[in-house]
Parts: C-alpha cells; sequence; structure tokens
C-alpha cells in the first residue's frame, strides 16, 4: 500500500525518531511510504489558542498537499483529530464550502498510527522486540477525539520482550493541552504532578504514547525530577527490532536553569 | 468582520450578580493550587462522585439513547424559546399563579424583594438555586433588611461561614467535615458545644437550626430546575427534603429561573429525570421530585410567582454554536470529571458556574472581555463532552469562544507571522533549522513562555529534522 506521511511540525522539528520509527515500520511491513514536502503544519495550534483566521491559510494548505493520497497517516492522535474535527469547521467558518467538503475527504483518509496498523492494514503483532517494562499513557484526543480505545494496547502486548504494565487513572490529561501548557502553566504542572506520580508507581522504565506533545510534557517533567524514567513514542517501540539500535531519542532532554 | 449588529440582546449587568471574578483565571488558580486542605478535598470528593456516578450509569442500556433525547429536546427547546416562554407564562397564570419577566439581574432582584416587603416578612427561606446565586438575590435582600436563609445543608454551610459556593450541585465542596464543625460552632446559635464532626451529627445540627426557620417564614424563594410549557408545572428536585418544606409550609413561594429551564411537555420529564440524577449525584433517583401547578387551594403556598429570568440568555440564544450551553441542566458531571476543576477547584472561576460548563456559560453571559481568561481554563481534554448528559459539546465550545477572546498584541503578531511561515515551506525549513541554533541561548525559555521551563526540561533540538532526513535518504 502506498501510504502518505503526514508528519506533524512537532515531529518534524523536535521528535524526528517518531516520525523515521513510522517510516522504517511500514516499510518492514511491505508498504511504500512517502512524504508530500509541502506540508508544514495542521493548523491545531492557532485554532485551539483562538485565531481560526490564521489557521485557515494552513488548513487550505494541508488539504491541498494531502488531497492526491488514498491513506494518509500521522504518529499523533490529536493532529490527526485536529483534520478531522476541526478542519472542515474552520473552512465553513470563513464561509468556504467547497474547502470544507475537501477537507472532510482528506479526513476520512487520514489515521492516527495504531488506527492505521489495526484498522486498515489488519496487524497487530508488528514483528518488534523491545526488552523493556513500558506503561502506556492513553492520549485525551487518541481516546476521545478518536477513539482508539485498546488499539495502541493490543500492539504493545504483541512486543516481544516488552512488559506491560497498567498506568492507574490512565485517562486523566497529563496538562499539556498545547498553549495551555503556558497560558495555564501553574494548572497544568499540577496535573502533570499526578500524572508523574502514576507513571513513577509502575516502576515501568519508559512510558509510552501515540503523541509526541504529551510526550514532550511529561517526559519534560521526569526529566526536571531526574527520576529515572524516560518517554517513548509508541512508533519507536514497534519499529524496534532484535539487534537494531533502539528508540533513539535518548537522552534528549535539556537540563532546564 | 464585526460580530455587533443593532438588536444585539444586553449581556447580563455588571455590578450586580456573581458572574464575574476579580483576577483572571490563572492568577486565581495559582493560589488555589496551593491550598493543600482543598487539594485534598476536591480529589476526594470528586473521585467519589465520580464512581458512584459512572456506577448507576453503567446500569442503563438506553443512557446513548437518553443523552440523545435530552439533547434533541434541548435543542428543539431553543429553537422556538419566545413560542414556549409565552405558552408556560399563560398555563401558570390559568393555574393561578404570576409571571413577572425580568430582563436582568437588577430587575429580577428588585421585583423579588418588592413581592416580598408586599408580604410584610422580614425573612426568607430559600431552596437552593443557581439563578438566585447567579443574581446576587441574598445580597439585593439583605440590602433591603430582609434576611434570606439557605435551607440547602450545603448552601448553609456557605452562608454561615461567610464563603462562596464553589461547586454548582455541592457548594462546599471544598470543605471538609472538620472545618464544617467548625464553621457551626463559631456560627450557629444555640449549638451544642460538644458537636462532633460525624456526618450525621452536623447534619442533626443543621435539622435543628433549620426547623425554626421551616415553621416560622412565611415566603420562600426557589429556583427550578424544569418548567414543563404545556402544564405551568414547575419542578424542583433535591436530596434532603429542605426544599419540599420550603415548597410547600410557606403562605408565598416566589421561583426565580432562567429562561432556558421550560422544557415542552410533561412525557420530556420522563428523559431529564433519568438523565439528572445519575449523572449529577449518581443516584438512580433523586430522593425528592416536588412539582407544583400554580396554586392549589387550601393546600400549600397560595401565592405562587415565577419570575422569568434573561440575564444574558438571549445573547447566548443568538450565537448559533454558543447556545448550546443553554442546554445544561446544572448537574455537574462536567465538573467532577474536570482535571482542571479537580486541582483549582470553584472559586478561581470567579463565577457562580465553575469548571468546564462555567468557563462557556459564564463569559458568554457577560460578555467576553468580562471573563476573556475563562475559555482557556482547560486543556481540552475532553472529558466534559463525555461525561454531560446532554451532549455538550464543551471542547468545540471552548475552542469557538478562543476565536471570540481579545487576544495579546505580541500574542497576535506571532501567531500571524508562525501561520506565515507554516504558509511557505522554505521559510518554515529555515525557521526549523534557526530553532535549532537558538536553543544554545540556554536551556530556559523567555516569557511568555518560560511557564513551560518553570516545571519542564525542554527537548534538545535533534541534529536533523525529519525532512533533512528524508531528504538525504
Amino acid at each position: 500500500m502506498r501510504i502518505a506521511l503526514f508528519v506533524t511540525c512537532l515531529a518534524d522539528t523536535l521528535f524526528p525518531e517518531a516520525a523515521k520509527a513510522t517510516v522504517r515500520l511500514l516499510e518492514r511491513l511491505g508498504h511504500e511510504v512517502v512524504f508530500p514536502a509541502d506540508q508544514t503544519c495542521c493548523g491545531q495550534m492557532h485554532v485551539n489558542t483562538g485565531y481560526p483566521d490564521d489557521a485557515l491559510r494552513l488548513v487550505r494548505r494541508h488539504v491541498r498537499v494531502f488531497a492526491p493520497y488514498d491513506v494518509v497517516v500521522a504518529p499523533s492522535g490529536s493532529c490527526v483529530g485536529s483534520v478531522r474535527h476541526q478542519h472542515a469547521m474552520v473552512a465553513r467558518r470563513a464561509g468556504d464550502e467547497r474547502l470544507a467538503s475537501r477537507a472532510e475527504e482528506v479526513a476520512r483518509r487520514t489515521y492516527e498510527l495504531s488506527e492505521l496498523l489495526v484498522d486498515v492494514l489488519g496487524v497487530t503483532d508488528v514483528g518488534a522486540y523491545f526488552p523493556h517494562r513500558v506503561t502506556y499513557h492513553p492520549t485525551c484526543h487518541s481516546l476521545r477525539m478518536l477513539r482508539v480505545a485498546d488499539k495502541p494496547l493490543r500492539l504493545l502486548r504483541e512486543v516481544r520482550g516488552l512488559e506491560l504494565v497498567e498506568l492507574p487513572q490512565a485517562e486523566q490529561c497529563c496538562g499539556f493541552g498545547g498553549t495551555f501548557a503556558v497560558k495555564n502553566a501553574d494548572t497544568s504542572t499540577a496535573m502533570l504532578a499526578d500524572k508523574m506520580r502514576n507513571v513513577l508507581a509502575t516502576r515501568a522504565e519508559m512510558c509510552t504514547a501515540g503523541d509526541s506533545s504529551c510526550l514532550m510534557h511529561i517526559g519534560g517533567g521526569l526529566s526536571r525530577l531526574r527520576a529515572g524514567v524516560r518517554t517513548v513514542h509508541l512508533a519507536e517501540i514497534l519499529a524496534s527490532i532484535e539487534g537494531a539500535e533502539t528508540a533513539g531519542e535518548r537522552d534528549r532532554l535539556e537540563v532546564g536553569s | 468582520m464585526t460580530r455587533t449588529f443593532l438588536g444585539m440582546p444586553a449581556t447580563a449587568p455588571r455590578g450586580v450578580g456573581n458572574l464575574r471574578g476579580e483576577e483572571s483565571f490563572p492568577a486565581a488558580a495559582r493560589r488555589a493550587l496551593g491550598d493543600t486542605q482543598l487539594r485534598r478535598n476536591l480529589r476526594h470528593a470528586t473521585t467519589t462522585i465520580r464512581a458512584k456516578s459512572a456506577a448507576v450509569i453503567g446500569e442503563l442500556p438506553d443512557w446513548a439513547q437518553l443523552r440523545a433525547a435530552g439533547s434533541a429536546i434541548k435543542t428543539d427547546v431553543m429553537a422556538r424559546l419566545p413560542e414556549l416562554l409565552e405558552q408556560l407564562e399563560a398555563a401558570v397564570a390559568a393555574a393561578g399563579g404570576t409571571v413577572h419577566w425580568a430582563a436582568d439581574a437588577l430587575e429580577a432582584n428588585r421585583i423579588v424583594t418588592d413581592l416580598v416587603r408586599a408580604t410584610g416578612a422580614q425573612r426568607v427561606m430559600k431552596v437552593k438555586s443557581m439563578a438566585t446565586q447567579e443574581i446576587g438575590l441574598n445580597e439585593a435582600l439583605e440590602a433591603a433588611g430582609i434576611e434570606p436563609v439557605e435551607t440547602d445543608l450545603a448552601e448553609l454551610i456557605v452562608q454561615l461561614g461567610r464563603d462562596r459556593p464553589s461547586h454548582i450541585l455541592v457548594p462546599a465542596i471544598h470543605r471538609n467535615r472538620a472545618e464544617i464543625r467548625e464553621i457551626f460552632l463559631r456560627e450557629m446559635p444555640g449549638v451544642d458545644p460538644a458537636l462532633t464532626d460525624e456526618p450525621a451529627v452536623l447534619a442533626a445540627a443543621a435539622r435543628r437550626h433549620l426547623r425554626e426557620t421551616f415553621l416560622s417564614t412565611p415566603v420562600a424563594v426557589s429556583g427550578a430546575n424544569f418548567a414543563v410549557a404545556e402544564t405551568g408545572s414547575l419542578a424542583v428536585v433535591e436530596s434532603e427534603g429542605n426544599g419540599r418544606m420550603c415548597l410547600t409550609l410557606p403562605e408565598t413561594l416566589i421561583t426565580v429561573m432562567g429562561v432556558e429551564k421550560v422544557i415542552p411537555t410533561w412525557a420530556d420529564l420522563e428523559v431529564f429525570l433519568q438523565l439528572l440524577p445519575r449523572a449529577s449525584t449518581g443516584e438512580r433517583m433523586n430522593p425528592y421530585t416536588s412539582m407544583w401547578t400554580g396554586v392549589t387551594p387550601g393546600d400549600g403556598p397560595q401565592q405562587v410567582h415565577l419570575v422569568l429570568l434573561d440575564n444574558g440568555r438571549s445573547a447566548v440564544l443568538a450565537d448559533a454554536v454558543g447556545r448550546q450551553a443553554l442546554h445544561c441542566i446544572r448537574c455537574s458531571a462536567c465538573l467532577n470529571v474536570c482535571p482542571v476543576y479537580e486541582r483549582t477547584g470553584g472559586h478561581a472561576y470567579g463565577s457562580v458556574y465553575p469548571g468546564p460548563i462555567g468557563a462557556v456559560l459564564s463569559p458568554q453571559l457577560t460578555g467576553m472581555p468580562d471573563n476573556a481568561s475563562l475559555p482557556y481554563a482547560s486543556s481540552l481534554c475532553g472529558a466534559c463532552y463525555d461525561a454531560c448528559p446532554v451532549m455538550i459539546n464543551i471542547p468545540e465550545l471552548l475552542v469557538h469562544l478562543r476565536g471570540q477572546a481579545p487576544h495579546p498584541a505580541g500574542e497576535k503578531a506571532a501567531m500571524g507571522a508562525a501561520a506565515y511561515t507554516m504558509d511557505h515551506p522554505r521559510l518554515y525549513a529555515a525557521a526549523q533549522r534557526a530553532a535549532g541554533l537558538a536553543r544554545l541561548a540556554g536551556p530556559a525559555l523567555p516569557p511568555p513562555l518560560n511557564g513551560w521551563t518553570a516545571s519542564r526540561d525542554l527537548p534538545a533540538a535533534p541534529p536533523q529534522t525529519f525532512r533533512q532526513w528524508w531528504a538525504e535518504r
């Protein structure tokens, strides 16, 4: 199958290992991955911060760039959620019904990684090997906007060597929320404190999720605490195989002042 | 594009009522987050209610259909609100009640105060009501020399403690029983000094205190959960029976109700009386459901008044997206599941309507400039939408209202520049590389982004962006 990668601006810029892992994984499963180079950002940050007019040009770009492809995948539940639930709304708000219906078509062909693997490609055992104790945080947008349910867990359970431990109060938000983490930094930190308490209680070595944004938040907090626990994107676990260099985002969190 | 047009309904007036806080949400939240007792009380209370509610909702195989029905009825109500209100007015009048129309809090307070004065009463007893909290009725009555007595146990705790309610259903949720005992010992006349903090003992003390009021007060003021347009019947649901006392014992009963509470038919109650208790208190059915239709000669209050309150609701109705907020049946399920509310409590929201529904309702009632920080008081996690028994899409509303909020000039310029850059891939790629270089400046971000680095480390810029890696493949 020919699959277009919607890399997301965050993975492209700061977490390329998650995107590279997505490419390696899909190619290993026998698919062709293409990267439309004119893509940039889906505009979610603009929409969610109150700038739908600025987001319009990004929605228009996203729709134009991805319209030619039958299947689009992103290593992010949140960005796919924006494509599915916000793009047509932004277009309609601007009175552009044609863009809205094209956006809905693109949205119908756009999948979050675990959706693509389980629902479209029909695979749960992707042949991965990852010998670590891991807990899984279901990100809010994958859980409640996309309803990925237990698809990521079904994929993780098939990974050889992986010891999966349940995260207490897993469905509570980690406190990221895009610009919420800056505009309401204190409340966001209070939510993060509880998320980290639960992650640490699992005694896992790593916390995984399907969104680099939430992982940046949780990982940034764990790093600040020198907690000895790190975050890793689901795609990196699924791309890992025996004898290969795994989970390349190691040691990438800086020490704050 | 301007959103102002001639005939735009008025928002709730300033200087009266309790829809506005004195500071922004982030500032108020910061203080609340430091209150360890508050954090513990809220975590305990919301966790308990969440579990209770989830259990009884799980018993209903048709919960999804009930929610859809509740949503559909409310959508219908908003589509023909004027017609339903006139039908309600006629039905109440035909049953011997008197209907008053109040454009705002000032008018509603004046109507109620005049009605109480006309009876000659110096004291009124109150059924727990959000509408009267919203308009500041207690303050208006006190200014007129009339003493309001809250009879709902939690409202009584708030009133005795000279406190503010912090939850729609459980206004004293921020207090634990040790604190309640201290308030009673300090403020309740004639209380037993050996009072303990056992819930049954505290409730008994409140019962003794209130019984005298019930038997000697000739006027009661209530809100209403529902008003049936076809019959003119009003309904109040509650757990304690104190509301039932107020609704049946006095000579005069005055009900203040937001106009959005009207429902078309008696049969519609079937839907809401299943949705409300399971979503709010986690009960299959609330212990007391009181309904009255005008005056019943020789039985119950003989003077029955209904004050229909607008106070900004018509302005909310005028926004085709925002009007969903008027579907709210005040169950508080969204508060109980909200990770922000659970940590900050209700006072941080400034308004009597806290939590996710308050974040979308208060700014619409007052106009955005007076509550501009509230639509941002959410991580958009979506738990509120899943919990809402009438399926109000609160995350959608929050985002919609953020689009109407006044934006800081610097942020506005940065967002415009970011959108322009991201719409030009070569500029975008250059900006990505520049972002990597900028990180050499140090590990802390400058204001206003320093909120991030105050508690979280930043990821280091990777040696290559993904698109660089792809190009070199």
